[in-house]
């Protein structure tokens, strides 16, 4: 009697569990390592999204890659073969995002990386298919920032970044569009993010006499050659990347780097925007959210890429749960079209609008060009 | 290039020179007492750098709950060794360094404000906290392991490095700090104006390094440690506890690591990670010394720092190449011109 009253409970568990399987989400990002100070703000929010979908309970797993790429692949592998998960969101940078393209192609989970590359998206590659993003391309900075420099008058320009795939990517952007802007690069300089003195890359660009100098490079680490620049005396012109929007780079900058100029996802300065602007409601209750759990002054962009990661999945599994169940095959298949789909979603960086050739689906509104004044971000103009 | 960048770039490489100089003395100096590659070098140069820096900005450095931990853990390990060697008269020693000194600490950051101290106070403050670290880490890390080879030793080094690389993450977040410089003044001296804080950096290295010659020559702890580095056994015999000589050279270590990271924290900005590459080009200066000779590795780190700085200017791109293949050759000859003596296992 007892046995057969357990073996009813069980298969009325079994049949419970079948019919209402929760949505897995795995993540992978890089919490610790070189891009830790962009893997922490998203760790963070990945905790502050919602636990429930279109009425399914969702459970999210955090694996942490180290901002390395073999770890990101053993990461996705893991979440794919042992955890099942439906969808993935990650990594925090391009290479691990480039790397896990074809492991998650092969098992058909859409992934939405929270990484810059517009590579990792390219829509001539039938493996990308299955893979999303939130950032902004570094095509749409390198244009903003070629424009604003030509309506500066800026003739001239030196360019210092990374000796990584962030400096030589967004070398390859802006030269592209210097062009198209009638600006010439006179000096291109490398430096490493660990490097404790640039003075050698500095007085060459100074010796070149550019009209502003660009530097490609992330978080504090960005404020050096700045600084250095500035002790030197140059009193050009300085452009930053969206890389440094943190308010760490303000601390580390100083009276150093007032003046910048840099483009940026609107979020950046959500309180400056125009009431008429749906980004500015959107960001502000991230914002508020994301101070109210870690303090205030602690947000940083970044986060951002990881919540709108969470918008498009709130908007796109309601839809995915009408053709199949959590967990199966054709749930995957339904929430990668569902996601292609995506249509007018304000995010906290710009606004959604996705198609079989644009998995990224942001246009003018997600940047702004903004401009360091009294150790705070000012929306510029 | 003219003669004006030259001078900067010479000045540059000499300042960062002088820090891999100290770092390479004192890693010359663990090797040569206790035989460990000492990786974690670079650690203490951003645990100081960020403690004094933690100060500044009203925090509590992470590194006081380090010093608490380990202070107990060795605290547990002693006492445990003590009542088992019947030496129980060894146990206030233990607990007055390895409890009440760090609960001393903790009394001192919690009860003052470090924010309001004057800088020197900082400085001190910071240094209290991270340099014991040096010996505590070498009790519980090394000693049990003393009479064992270089390459477990080395082993032994990459862990501590990689859990204190985490540590400091765990501390003070992925974000870089700068503290302010110890003087504003800048000298003009024609073609070239020289910052303070480099003149700092380069008189303080030199202040150091003749502090650790009389060290080394004139004081019976100094000579005691000569002694270990020639001849543990001899050194031994002459009741010379290799022990303390261990944890005297990580102590020494350790202070000249959290120095130098307080020196050039105006600098440069200093972030959880950065002292390993700094501890590494200390360590290119080691090796051009054979991780022997102090004046020649010290010569080595300021080769280094030039290099570097020359480098930069030229090919930007190539500079840490440049810098680490300047080992090759060094190696090369020394391997030619020195007889390679195999160690005793």
């Amino acid at each position: 009697m007892k046995l057969k009253k357990t073996i009813v409970f069980m298969a009325a568990a079994c049949a419970a569990f079948a019919a209402h399987a929760d949505i897995t989400v795995g993540v992978t990002l890089s919490a610790t390592g070189p891009a830790a100070s962009l893997g922490i703000p998203e760790k963070n929010t990945i905790a502050l999204l919602p636990t429930s979908m279109g009425g399914q309970k969702v459970n999210y797993i955090v694996l942490d890659d180290a901002s390395d790429t073999t770890t990101a692949v053993k990461n996705v592998r893991k979440l794919i073969s042992e955890n099942r998960v439906d969808v993935i969101i990650g990594s925090t940078i391009t290479p691990n995002s480039l790397a896990m393209i074809d492991v998650v192609a092969e098992a058909e989970t859409p992934t939405i990386s929270m990484a810059a590359s517009a590579r990792i998206v390219d829509p001539a590659n039938p493996k990308t298919r299955w893979v999303f993003k939130t950032p902004q391309n570094d095509q749409q900075m390198a244009i903003a920032i070629a424009a604003h420099m030509a309506n500066a008058g800026v003739k001239t320009v030196a360019f210092i970044g990374f000796n990584d795939a962030y400096g030589e990517g967004w070398y390859q952007e802006f030269i592209k569009y210097a062009d198209t802007y009638k600006l010439k690069v006179v000096a291109s300089e490398r430096y490493s993010r660990a490097d404790t003195s640039v003075t050698g890359q500095v007085l060459k660009v100074i010796a070149a006499k550019p009209d502003a100098v660009l530097i490609a490079g992330s978080g504090t680490p960005a404020a050096l050659p700045q600084v250095t620049l500035k002790e030197r005396g140059y009193a050009g012109r300085y452009y930053q990347t969206h890389g440094i929007a943190n308010n760490d780079f303000l601390r580390v900058g100083g009276k150093n780097v007032e003046g910048t100029f840099l483009p940026a996802g609107p979020m950046l300065v959500a309180a400056q925007l125009p009431d008429s602007n749906p980004i500015k409601k959107s960001s502000l209750a991230y914002i508020a959210k994301y101070e109210a759990a870690h303090g205030k002054g602690s947000i940083s962009t970044f986060g951002g890429h990881a919540w709108d990661a969470g918008l498009l999945l709130q908007n796109a599994v309601p839809t995915a749960l009408k053709k199949a169940q959590p967990g199966t095959r054709e749930f995957r298949a339904a929430l990668r079209d569902a996601l292609e789909a995506t249509k007018d979603l304000v995010g906290v960086h710009g606004v959604f609008n996705m198609s079989p050739n644009d998995h990224l689906g942001f246009d003018q509104r997600a940047r702004v060009m903004v401009r360091i004044e009294k150790g705070a971000w000012k929306l510029d103009k | 290039m003219d003669l004006q960048i030259a001078l900067l770039l010479g000045q540059d490489g000499i300042t960062n020179g002088a820090i891999y100089a100290l770092l390479s003395l004192a890693l010359v100096l663990v090797f040569a007492v206790t035989r460990v590659i000492f990786i974690p070098q670079g650690e203490f140069v951003a645990f100081g750098a960020l403690t004094l820096a933690s100060f500044q900005a009203g925090k509590t450095p992470g590194t006081l709950w380090l010093l608490i931990g380990a202070g107990i853990a060795v605290a547990l390990v002693d006492i445990t060794m003590a009542l088992r060697g019947g030496a129980s008269r060894r146990i206030p020693g233990i607990v007055g360094w390895n409890l009440a000194y760090p609960a001393a600490a903790a009394a001192i950051v919690f009860l003052l404000k470090p924010n309001e101290f004057p800088l020197l106070a900082q400085i001190v403050l910071a240094l209290a906290l991270v340099v014991p670290l040096g010996p505590m880490m070498y009790r519980l890390a090394y000693q049990p392991l003393a009479e064992a080879s270089v390459l477990v030793l080395l082993i032994v080094s990459v862990a501590v490095h990689l859990a204190l690389v985490g540590l400091g993450l765990l501390f003070f977040g992925a974000e870089g700090s700068r503290t302010p410089s110890f003087s504003d003044a800048s000298f003009n001296l024609g073609l070239v104006t020289v910052s303070g804080q480099t003149l700092w950096v380069v008189g303080a290295s030199l202040l150091l390094i003749v502090v650790l010659f009389i060290f080394f020559e004139r004081t019976i702890y100094g000579k005691a440690l000569r002694a270990t580095a020639m001849n543990r056994t001899g050194a031994r015999l002459m009741g010379i506890s290799t022990v303390m000589a261990g944890k005297l050279s990580f102590l020494l270590a350790a202070l000249i690591g959290a120095f130098s990271g307080i020196l050039i924290a105006p600098i440069t900005t200093i972030y959880y990670d950065t002292g390993f590459l700094i501890g590494l080009k200390g360590f290119v200066g080691a090796i051009v010394g054979g991780l022997a000779s102090y004046p020649v590795a010290a010569a080595g780190a300021i080769l280094v720092g030039l290099l570097e700085a020359f480098s930069s200017f030229w090919a930007s791109a190539f500079k840490e190449v440049i810098v680490f293949t300047l080992i090759i050759p060094v190696l090369v000859w020394r391997s030619l011109t020195t007889r390679h003596v195999e160690e005793d296992e």
